[in-house]
């Protein structure tokens, strides 16, 4: 992995975010507190503000800078658990180092952390619902031809995420709803599988 | 919406500096990042940090100063607060004992300062609060909420810090309260969050929100307005159901009473619920020895009250009485 890559992917994750506006907000007012858009926002913002420092640093450096700056900037519960991703994901480059074997471990880490820090597991209507399987997949296929992958993650973050709105909510933002929150894609779910699906069509494009 | 403001990003950022020059001898503010920490640094006892989202005003920096508080970090409105903020605060105090986290269970607040605590250098323990006995899971939290009853616990805390306790004897007692706590809202009307605009929730002009949270959030039930008597009747039993599942005795028991105004109902109405709130312990044998009435848990401008019962004991009491002094609370100094 390239630091420069990462920076491409800074972009078009907040780009794709601002695009989506409308869902993840419309979501986010129907199960939850309506101000998850704008707490993403302004933490894409702030990292994009910050991306032309990150020049000369490996990714490990990167990611650790990322991790610290959404902890100040997202807040609610969202902050902590952006943040725990990207410093456990940061920890584990400099341990494993940053080819794509320690990327897929880094990653694996980071879903743990969000895991721990927020108390969750799969099937709670949270973005662990898209984060998991992601995980999995991406462990399954570490020697997979990565257009391939990237192509197989965009269409599995999607399932995943469209697959939270029949689930009963019990842990999150929607917790307290019960039953209402049936039928509702989860806010979180969404939000993920916006800047995982940026990710992957970042790799699309050295194909094309 | 109808405020004073003047831009709606400097909302709190305007307030905090207010705040400092009200009080200029009893607390320091920091505006980035944001905390409020007591003018008169005790670094040497343990250093009690709280904090959460800006709109519940006078909680928390309102009680920053001896015999409670010594930090306070703000979030924006309805918002929690961020590490970074705790860091920065508890650098600037340099606490010498331990440092005890006082945060009320919302699941934003605990994430925040569960990471504060394991990036802090110092010596820590976090005390979550959670005297709500209105609702098991909220938009906002798992488990039950933090509300007024943290008044209590600040105050109590304070003192016992102040005499020089350690930090596990600061966790223990604030449990000890935190479970002798109970506490039941209903709210009037909604709140209106500045950036937002625009009210929180609708209701009705005959509707009360039975068991509301502090950020206008739903309680067990919307019903049509009763009688003060009533509302407080049925208040009453919830806490006493609650209290009675925490195995807390009440039947002869001295308790404090709370009655906490979200802000937008006058005094003259807070005391009116004492009355029938008393009126109504008295049949279940039930003793008030001591009393705070006003707005000190509150959520922005929203019509409602709450009412904490403590149940005390002689610790709780002393404590409970030792002298404060806080831009919001003070006796005894």
């Amino acid at each position: 992995m390239k630091t420069e890559f990462i920076q491409r992917c800074i972009k078009g994750i907040t780009q794709a975010i601002i695009e989506h506006e409308n869902d993840i907000e419309s979501l986010d007012r129907a199960i939850g507190d309506g101000d998850h858009y704008i707490n993403l926002k302004r933490g894409c913002l702030a990292i994009n503000s910050m991306a032309n420092d990150f020049n000369l640093m490996p990714p490990s450096d990167v990611f650790k800078k990322i991790g610290m700056k959404l902890l100040s900037t997202i807040g609610g519960a969202s902050g902590p658990l952006f943040a725990s991703f990207f410093l456990e994901l940061s920890k584990s480059l400099e341990n494993d180092g940053d080819d794509r074997d320690g990327f897929t471990k880094g990653f694996a880490s980071g879903v743990r952390a969000i895991m721990t820090r927020g108390k969750s597991d799969f099937g709670e209507k949270t973005m662990l619902d898209v984060l998991i399987p992601i995980s999995e997949l991406l462990n399954n296929r570490v020697d997979g031809d990565i257009f391939d992958v990237a192509t197989q993650i965009d269409r599995k973050a999607n399932e995943a995420m469209l697959a939270t709105k029949d689930l009963l909510p019990t842990k999150g933002r929607s917790a307290g709803l019960g039953d209402r929150a049936l039928g509702h894609i989860d806010p979180g779910a969404k939000s993920c599988q916006v800047m995982i699906s940026a990710v992957c069509q970042e790799i699309l494009k050295a194909k094309k | 919406m109808k405020k004073f403001i003047n831009e709606v990003d400097d909302f709190i950022l305007e307030s905090l500096s207010g705040l400092a020059q009200a009080h200029p001898n009893l607390v320091s503010v920091n505006l980035d990042p944001m905390y409020v920490i007591r003018k008169d640094i005790a670094n040497k006892k343990v250093v009690l940090i709280s904090g959460g989202g800006s709109g519940h005003e006078p909680l928390h920096s309102g009680f920053v100063g001896h015999g409670m508080l010594d930090i306070a970090c703000p979030g924006h409105v309805f918002t929690s607060p961020t590490p970074d903020q705790m860091i920065s605060a508890l650098e600037a105090y340099q606490p010498e004992k331990g440092v005890l986290f006082i945060v009320k269970n919302y699941s934003g607040d605990v994430m925040n300062f569960e990471m504060a605590a394991e990036m802090s250098s110092y010596e820590n323990k976090s005390l979550i609060i959670n005297d709500d006995a209105a609702v098991i899971n909220s938009s906002y939290t798992t488990g039950k909420r933090g509300v007024a009853g943290t008044v209590i616990i600040e105050k109590v805390l304070g003192s016992l810090a102040e005499t020089g306790a350690n930090l596990d004897q600061c966790l223990s007692l604030g449990q000890r309260v935190n479970n002798a706590s109970s506490t039941m809202g209903i709210a009037l009307t909604s709140c209106t969050v500045p950036a937002a605009g625009k009210p929180t929730f609708d209701i009705g002009d005959d509707e009360v929100e039975v068991g509301v949270g502090i950020h206008g959030e739903p309680g067990r039930r919307r019903e049509k307005i009763k009688k003060a008597n009533l509302m407080v009747d049925d208040m009453i039993d919830v806490i006493l159901a609650d209290l009675k599942e925490k195995n807390v005795k009440t039947n002869s028991s001295e308790i404090l009473l709370l009655v906490n105004g979200y802000a937008g109902t006058p005094l003259s109405e807070l005391y009116l619920l004492f009355d029938v709130a008393a009126k109504n312990l008295k049949t279940h044998n039930i003793k008030i020895a001591r009393s705070l009435v006003g707005n000190y848990t509150t959520a922005l401008d929203m019509a409602g009250a709450s009412l904490t019962l403590c149940v005390l004991d002689d610790d709780i009491k002393n404590h409970w009485d030792a002298p404060v002094l806080t831009p919001a609370l003070r006796w005894g100094m």
